[in-house]
């Protein structure tokens, strides 16, 4: 076999030497194209290999910290209670625990930080949602005060075993001491319930023993959250959570879930899914740049090589081994490019993988790369390659030997309608010969200007995340939410709550806010959803002042009165549409069902909500006016840190949200972990747009060399020649901007709509900013070609003119 | 006959190699302004080479070669351009016309660059008689039509020096002879010192003077009394 194989290469040694030395001399665009291919297979591995060890490493921490497979929230049930929930049929293990909310001091730290403390049994780790400890110990039997601090809390606070941490917990201060730094499976995403984004620094998770957070609660003997392993969650999940939600409607249940609905769990199941969408647009935009530089070379290759084609071909070369002889090629071009794509979509697949840990805090990292990604990425990569060498490659499969003989023909040009309308104003040739190249040669031009959009596209892609989640919290908080504080009670109260606020010092206005857990069900279909109803402020006009509903773009609704406003998303994944009627289940308390209509439809990307007037819900549920949140507007003068003083020390408040503070946290830390981003699809783009327009210049320059050389001769300047080709260059360029413009936009759709989710839809919204960078970058590569082509031209020999050399 | 336009006086032209090739060996001639030169050789005689350093195309490596007073020897790239511009009109075996140009258009590139006193190029291409065929892209051309638009391009500008390579070396015999005649009345007209080099004999008797190379050599150089017109010469 080795032999055949070797006696096959002898013979064929020839046509691979005559091969690879076409190459060599190509080495400046196979250079290019191979840089372009490396591109699309490092993107492409790096998205697969860090969503595949983003899945595994996720898999295994849940499997070794034995992660629940059920949850269910509640007001307050007796511990007993818990022997005859664990013996419902499908139930594997049940842990009770108590959890509530607190506020934290945190020195030098003046905002409000929000702590979400979680019990851990008094003895051991318990069965389920094990805490895995980076630093220090678990608190010991009893110990009071002793907690377990969310390692990136810890991190974005410094927080170490040892340090105290004062603390109010239902009004009352204590000072807690921080005895380790650990993770859960149950926090892998950090994020508080209602926030779009995690903000490690106002928002951390802490574990006590039982016993001691129980008292600080106030939930002695008792409980109010359920985690829950199944025997089988896909067999016996329904089942289970009827019957929990039935046994704990007279403890305040709130709904069993299941863990797709766990929030931190979903968060995770959204970001991968994004990485996924990610894997498919940035490769297929660089193979596709990659196939069309192929398509160029290659075609101009096979053009001048036609005389040789023919003589081979005249030799008795079959039309087979022709046509495998170019394939050849094409594939060590692009197989070249693979293997360096390879390593570079390694290194980069750890790269981001570490981001990602550092971000979500597992364990380490279990770095997959599926070996069916690599032979994807071949595979994927060669036919790209091939599809577009594709029309090159016929081209020479069709040359007859008889060609060889034959005077190479001018190209044909003809004075069409395009000619006798367009060009009758350009009195310049020069222009004119450029204006004709591209007129017509249209096929050529349009390739040509797609493969500069793209690279323009590719700039925009990588800049458009950020500008996509900009918009949408801008839209979402800046726009619509106009409150200064929210105040979080601890459970729902009467109104006459909000006058205490009222009389607080600084605060202007205060709406009250009703949250309910409910159920949405509209044939069959069914969702949990925390429905928001917002209060009329008896001091002022609508509360249309501090929450506004997205209507549409610009158009800013109030609260609605007579019905439910859904988000659009929302309402598609239930198939309603205004006007239509929809079941509402209560989670809690009478867990009574009543029909709502739906009023309208809000456009907001993050999240899922259900909004509705305080009245109308309170009407609805029958038991009377309750508020479970304030939205507060401040005086200009007010003081804040004097103001969140008085709050926390109120036991009725359980959380201080500061609205600006969060958007300006989430506009740094995205902005800088963003930076790489645009950075690295900078760079990238500044590399396609170079590749395709140095490519297009340079064969240009190597079609028209003799044309360019006469020019010479005829007594045209080095300056003058180059300007043709430049002008050329200009025109392409400047007609490729729109197309670059629209191609981004268009992509940028695809991408929103592969990256939308329960949780956000991400909006096809491109900055003027990210807009003017791709023009620029663009611009930028025109020029260095420019300046590339034009030193060639400065070299060009215009003895190259000549027929016959000696 | 005129006075020397161009004088070569001991121009070599070496290139590097392994061993270098002489290209040219030390020649030496006049060229007179208005006369017809046939330059005759076997390939590898140093033909091309000695239009490349005459049209200013490449510097000698040894010797002088001045043009009117110039210096071409030691002329820089830009002074070599404007020569070219201004006194040069070149003809070569495969046309070498912009394919993206017409017939006129490109007339008129010379033209335009050349400025006042050249002719209008409806005027050139009468000259060769293609007034027919003004705005004909050079695809749309036959051989011999695409190099009398060759010819034309060449003439416009009424230059001092008229250099053709190989006019007719891709063309038949009717169509090259149709060639010969537009060149040999160019030259007339205008009165440009006229170099046609050929690998043909049976051209020399066109010329006024007929110098024969030979391994980069001038082996033979001979006046000739009368010309004959190229409409009679037989190959």
């Amino acid at each position: 076999m080795v032999g055949r194989v070797w006696q096959r290469l002898g013979r064929d040694r020839p046509l691979l030497l005559k091969g690879a030395r076409e190459l060599w001399q190509l080495r400046g665009q196979v250079l290019a194209i191979m840089l372009v291919v490396a591109a699309g297979v490092a993107t492409f591995l790096m998205a697969i290999s860090t969503y595949a060890s983003l899945q595994a490493t996720r898999a295994s921490f849940y499997r070794s910290q034995h992660f629940a497979d059920a949850f269910v929230q509640l007001t307050r049930a007796p511990e007993r209670l818990a022997r005859s929930l664990a013996e419902i049929p499908g139930v594997r293990v049940l842990e009770t625990r108590v959890a509530g909310g607190g506020q934290l001091r945190i020195e030098g730290f003046d905002d409000p930080v929000r702590a979400w403390l979680v019990s851990l049994p008094e003895r051991g780790e318990g069965q389920l949602n094990r805490l895995y400890l980076r630093q220090g110990r678990l608190p010991v039997e009893g110990g009071r005060g002793e907690v377990v601090v969310g390692e990136a809390f810890a991190s974005a606070h410094g927080l170490r075993p040892g340090d105290p941490l004062p603390a109010i917990i239902r009004g009352r201060a204590q000072t807690l001491r921080v005895v380790g730094v650990g993770i859960s499976p149950e926090f892998v995403y950090q994020i508080q319930a209602g926030a779009a984004f995690p903000d490690f620094k106002r928002f951390g998770v802490l574990w006590m023993r039982r016993e001691a957070l129980a008292e600080a609660l106030e939930l002695d003997q008792a409980f109010n959250h359920l985690a829950i392993a199944l025997v089988d969650p896909e067999r016996d999940g329904p089942a289970v959570l009827a019957e929990l939600d039935r046994q704990l409607q007279p403890y305040g249940g709130r709904g069993a879930y299941l863990r797709a609905d766990q929030l931190s769990h979903k968060f995770l199941s959204v970001e991968f899914d994004q990485l996924r969408a990610l894997a498919t647009v940035f490769p297929g935009v660089f193979l596709g740049v990659a196939a069309f530089l192929l398509h160029v070379v290659f075609g101009r290759m096979i053009a001048a090589q036609r005389e040789t084609i023919g003589v081979l071909r005249a030799f008795g070369l079959p039309r087979r081994r022709l046509l495998l002889h170019y394939c050849g090629m094409v594939a060590a071009v692009v197989v070249l490019g693979v293997l360096p794509g390879l390593l570079g979509g390694l290194w980069l697949g750890r790269q981001l993988g570490a981001v990602y840990l550092d971000f979500y805090r597992f364990p380490a990292l279990s770095w997959q790369l599926p070996p069916l990604a690599v032979l994807a990425a071949f595979v994927i990569a060669l036919l790209a390659g091939m599809a577009g060498a594709w029309s090159s490659l016929r081209q020479a499969a069709r040359i007859e030997p008889a060609e060889a003989m034959r005077p190479p023909i001018p190209p044909s040009f003809r004075r069409g309608l395009l000619e006798r309308t367009l060009l009758r104003p350009f009195r310049s040739l020069l222009l004119r010969m450029s204006l004709r190249q591209l007129l017509q040669r249209p096929w050529k031009t349009v390739l040509t200007l797609l493969g500069i959009a793209l690279a323009s596209a590719v700039l925009t892609l990588g800049l458009f995340q950020t500008d996509a989640l900009f918009y949408m919290v801008d839209r979402q908080f800046a726009y619509g939410l106009r409150n200064d504080l929210q105040v979080v009670f601890a459970d729902a109260r009467h109104p006459q709550v909000l006058d205490e606020l009222r009389r607080l010092p600084g605060v202007e206005r205060v709406i009250g806010i009703r949250y309910e857990p409910v159920r949405l069900v509209h044939h069959g279909v069914r969702r949990r959803v925390s429905l928001e109803a917002w209060s009329q402020d008896p001091a002022g006009p609508a509360a249309l002042d501090l929450k506004r509903i997205l209507l549409g773009d610009d158009q800013l609704g109030a609260m609605p009165s007579g019905g439910l406003v859904l988000t659009d998303a929302l309402a598609a994944s239930l198939a309603v549409r205004p006007g239509e009627t929809i079941w509402v289940e209560r989670l809690e308390g009478d867990r009574r069902q009543f029909a709502a209509p739906i009023v309208g439809l809000a456009r907001e990307s993050i999240g899922s909500s259900a909004y509705a007037s305080a009245e109308w819900l309170d009407r609805a549920l029958g038991d009377g006016p309750r508020v479970s949140a304030a939205a507060l507007r401040l005086r200009p003068d007010a003081d804040p840190q004097a103001l969140y003083d008085r709050l926390e020390a109120r036991p009725a408040v359980i959380a201080i949200g500061q609205r600006s503070a969060a958007i300006e946290n989430f506009y740094d830390t995205m902005a800088e972990s963003m930076d790489i981003f645009t950075r690295v699809s900078f760079g990238l783009a500044a590399l396609i747009a170079f590749g395709v327009l140095y490519n297009t210049v340079r064969i240009a320059y190597a079609e028209r060399e003799r044309e360019l050389a006469t020019l010479r001769v005829l007594g045209l300047r080095a300056g003058e020649v180059s300007q043709l080709l430049i002008a050329d260059l200009a025109l392409l360029t400047v007609l490729s901007l729109p197309l670059g413009a629209l191609t981004g936009w268009s992509m940028a759709k695809l991408l929103s709509l592969g990256l939308q989710s329960e949780l956000y839809r991400v909006p096809a919204y491109l900055s003027p900013a990210t807009f003017a960078s791709a023009t620029s970058v663009v611009l930028l590569a025109a020029v260095v070609a420019a300046i590339v082509i034009h030193r060639r031209v400065l070299r060009l020999a215009p003895l190259a003119a000549l027929g016959s050399r000696e | 006959m005129s006075r020397a336009l161009l004088q070569l006086q001991q121009v070599s032209k070496h290139y590097p190699g392994h061993p270098p090739v002489v290209a040219l060996d030390q020649v030496s001639l006049d060229l007179l302004g208005g006369e017809l030169v046939v330059l005759l050789g076997p390939s590898g005689s140093g033909k091309s080479t000695l239009l490349n350093v005459v049209g200013g195309l490449d510097r000698p490596t040894d010797g002088s070669l001045s043009f009117e007073g110039l210096r071409l020897d030691q002329a820089d790239d830009a002074q070599l351009t404007r020569y070219r511009r201004d006194h040069v009109g070149f003809v070569f075996q495969f046309y070498n016309l912009v394919p993206s140009l017409t017939a006129l258009e490109n007339v008129a590139l010379v033209t335009q660059l050349a400025g006042a006193g050249a002719m209008e190029p409806e005027e050139a291409l009468a000259e060769v008689q293609l007034s027919h065929r003004l705005h004909h892209f050079p695809a749309q051309l036959s051989g011999g039509e695409q190099q009398r638009v060759a010819v034309a391009r060449a003439i416009a500008k009424r230059p001092r020096v008229l250099l053709c390579d190989e006019p007719t070396g891709a063309l038949d015999s009717h169509t090259g002879s149709r060639v010969l005649e537009v060149i040999e009345a160019a030259n007339r007209r205008i009165g440009a010192a006229t170099i046609v080099i050929t690998h043909n004999s049976a051209i020399a008797a066109m010329g006024d003077r007929v110098i024969r190379l030979a391994d980069g050599r001038v082996v033979d150089d001979q006046r000739q009394a009368a010309r004959v017109p190229a409409d009679q010469l037989q190959w």
